[in-house]
């Protein structure tokens, strides 16, 4: 057990470490602070211009979905990344329990999606005046950790589908770009078509964004306590789908002998 | 005319490789309909459906403006990577005479994206495609992509120097985006940033674009685009010859 939580925690650490492209501050601050305070301004100005929805929506719409940007990228990158730089095969060689090599990279993922989440927050606050009640703030950031767990399992998925597919950052952009669209960050679910919204349901993010904007708006944790429930349960789901796959697809590609091809 | 051989055929090359690129198919097709569709629903929301057409050309420009960005980030990056750098370098034209196709060709395949969401808007959204001066529309379209991929040669240039150039990309997607007014109205920003949109092309480029389709005064912001491109061409010939002497000098060329 103790060696399942080394492998765990340590082996999580130094993964991301090794296999995080954007660790260095050089890459670090532009990419993942810089980006998503104009993001915020962009959507908030636009939304502004549009007269569609108050500041509030916008602000705590991107600061919860930035996560992402940590998530889908992070984990994509400490999964995918391993096969890039051609240590799949020595990793996959060890005797190493894999739900432990697997979900340990999450851990540090999880870590940077509160932490962009946070300072993005910070920075709706301080450039465009948003003020919530401070009681509502253990609320938010319980929903935040919970989005950026749920994001991060998503990623996941996506992390596994780059151990086989050619091009895995077009489908680590795709996702993050639509997620902008489905997931009622910008425009409210219910302005969409019916299918885009289900489809919204099913992601990520939708309903920790919706119970964010809830607490935000004063109502109490309790209150969107539901929310908060499925959104751990997409998780969950993503979790337990994105194990699957990186089983199914490790085997096929011992199986086949295109661990490391391209 | 052994100089617009270099363009032409440099052009020709870097079109023929962007057209192979499933980065650029992104960056010019897919994520200026994705922001096209969020800017449409918006405004549906907010009862701006009269600016459907507005939108659309503004998520175009986006998408001109991320193909150029990115294409000349990586422009630089993707050839030390490539180890081809040296001999962009050692070729006997000027730097900047090597690598203008190469940041044309970016902004060239940015097109794609104006032509994307005008069609994903007329299909999709019902979008009027009513262009109140069509020769002068086209003609802004060809004078903002040149400015455009001239703006991106001056970007190309300083990332000689600067080994994380893909993260100056990343980070200056939106600022012009914000600065430019591609999808709303400047006035809505704070005063002071009124002259870095003045010195911007992609502002004046939106503004000549928006006037030529929707109406309005068009030739005094084509002008602007025409400047500032001009005025970009000679500061990249400028700084092409410096950041390269000094990243020679370094030896950090290839430097990754």
């Amino acid at each position: 057990m103790r060696r399942w939580w080394s492998v765990f925690l340590v082996g999580g650490v130094i993964a991301y470490r090794g296999l995080f492209n954007w660790i260095r501050p050089a890459m670090y601050v532009p990419t993942m602070l810089g980006s998503p305070i104009f993001q915020l301004i962009f959507f908030t100005k636009l939304g502004q211009y549009a007269h569609a929805q108050p500041r509030e929506f916008y602000v705590v719409g991107n600061s919860v979905q930035v996560c992402s940007m940590a998530s889908v990228y992070g984990m994509t990158m400490a999964v995918a990344n391993e096969r890039w730089f051609g240590t799949l095969g020595p990793l996959l060689a060890t005797p190493a329990n894999r739900a432990a090599v697997f979900l340990g990279r999450g851990v540090p993922v999880l870590a940077n999606g509160l932490f962009v989440s946070a300072f993005t927050f910070g920075a709706g606050a301080l450039l465009l005046g948003f003020r919530p009640a401070l009681a509502s703030l253990p609320a938010l950031a319980l929903i935040v950790l919970v989005t950026v767990a749920s994001c991060t399992c998503f990623g996941m998925l996506l992390g596994s589908i780059g151990l086989r597919a050619k091009d895995f950052f077009f489908v680590a952009n795709l996702a993050y770009f639509l997620m902008l669209l489905f997931c009622g960050v910008n425009i409210p679910l219910d302005v969409l078509p019916g299918w885009m919204s289900f489809v919204g349901r099913c992601l990520p993010l939708t309903h920790g964004i919706a119970a964010a904007r809830g607490v935000a708006a004063g109502r109490s944790l309790s209150a969107v306590s539901g929310l908060v429930w499925t959104e751990l349960g997409i998780g969950a789901a993503y979790a337990c789908a994105a194990y699957l796959l990186f089983r199914v697809l490790e085997r096929e590609s011992r199986r086949s002998a295109v661990l490391d091809s391209y | 005319m052994r100089s617009v051989r270099v363009v032409w055929s440099g052009f020709v090359m870097n079109l023929k490789m962007l057209g192979t690129s499933s980065f650029f198919l992104l960056t010019s097709v897919v994520q200026p309909v994705i922001f096209a569709t969020v800017a449409f629903y918006m405004f549906r929301s907010g009862g701006r459906s009269g600016t459907l057409l507005y939108a659309a050309l503004g998520a175009g420009m986006m998408g001109v403006w991320s193909t150029t960005l990115f294409g000349s980030g990586g422009m630089i990056q993707w050839q030390r990577w490539q180890g081809t750098l040296e001999l962009g370098v050692g070729a006997p034209p000027p730097m900047a005479l090597v690598y203008l196709p190469f940041s044309l060709a970016n902004a060239f395949t940015g097109m794609y994206a104006l032509a994307a969401t005008l069609v994903w808007g007329r299909v999709v959204f019902g979008v009027p495609l009513h262009f109140a001066h069509p020769l002068l529309f086209v003609l802004a379209l060809v004078a903002t992509v040149v400015s455009l991929g001239l703006m991106g040669l001056v970007l190309a240039s300083t990332f000689i120097l600067y080994r994380y150039a893909n993260a100056m990309s990343n980070l200056l997607e939106y600022p012009v985006w914000v600065a430019s007014g591609l999808v709303f109205s400047t006035s809505l920003l704070p005063g002071w940033t009124r002259p870095i949109s003045w010195c911007l092309p992609p502002y004046w480029g939106v503004l000549a674009i928006r006037h030529a389709a929707l109406g309005g005064e068009t030739w005094r912001p084509l002008g602007m685009v025409a400047v500032l491109g001009l005025a970009a061409a000679a500061i990249s010939i400028v700084t092409f010859r410096v950041f390269e002497h000094q990243a020679r000098a370094r030896a950090t060329l290839s430097l990754t």
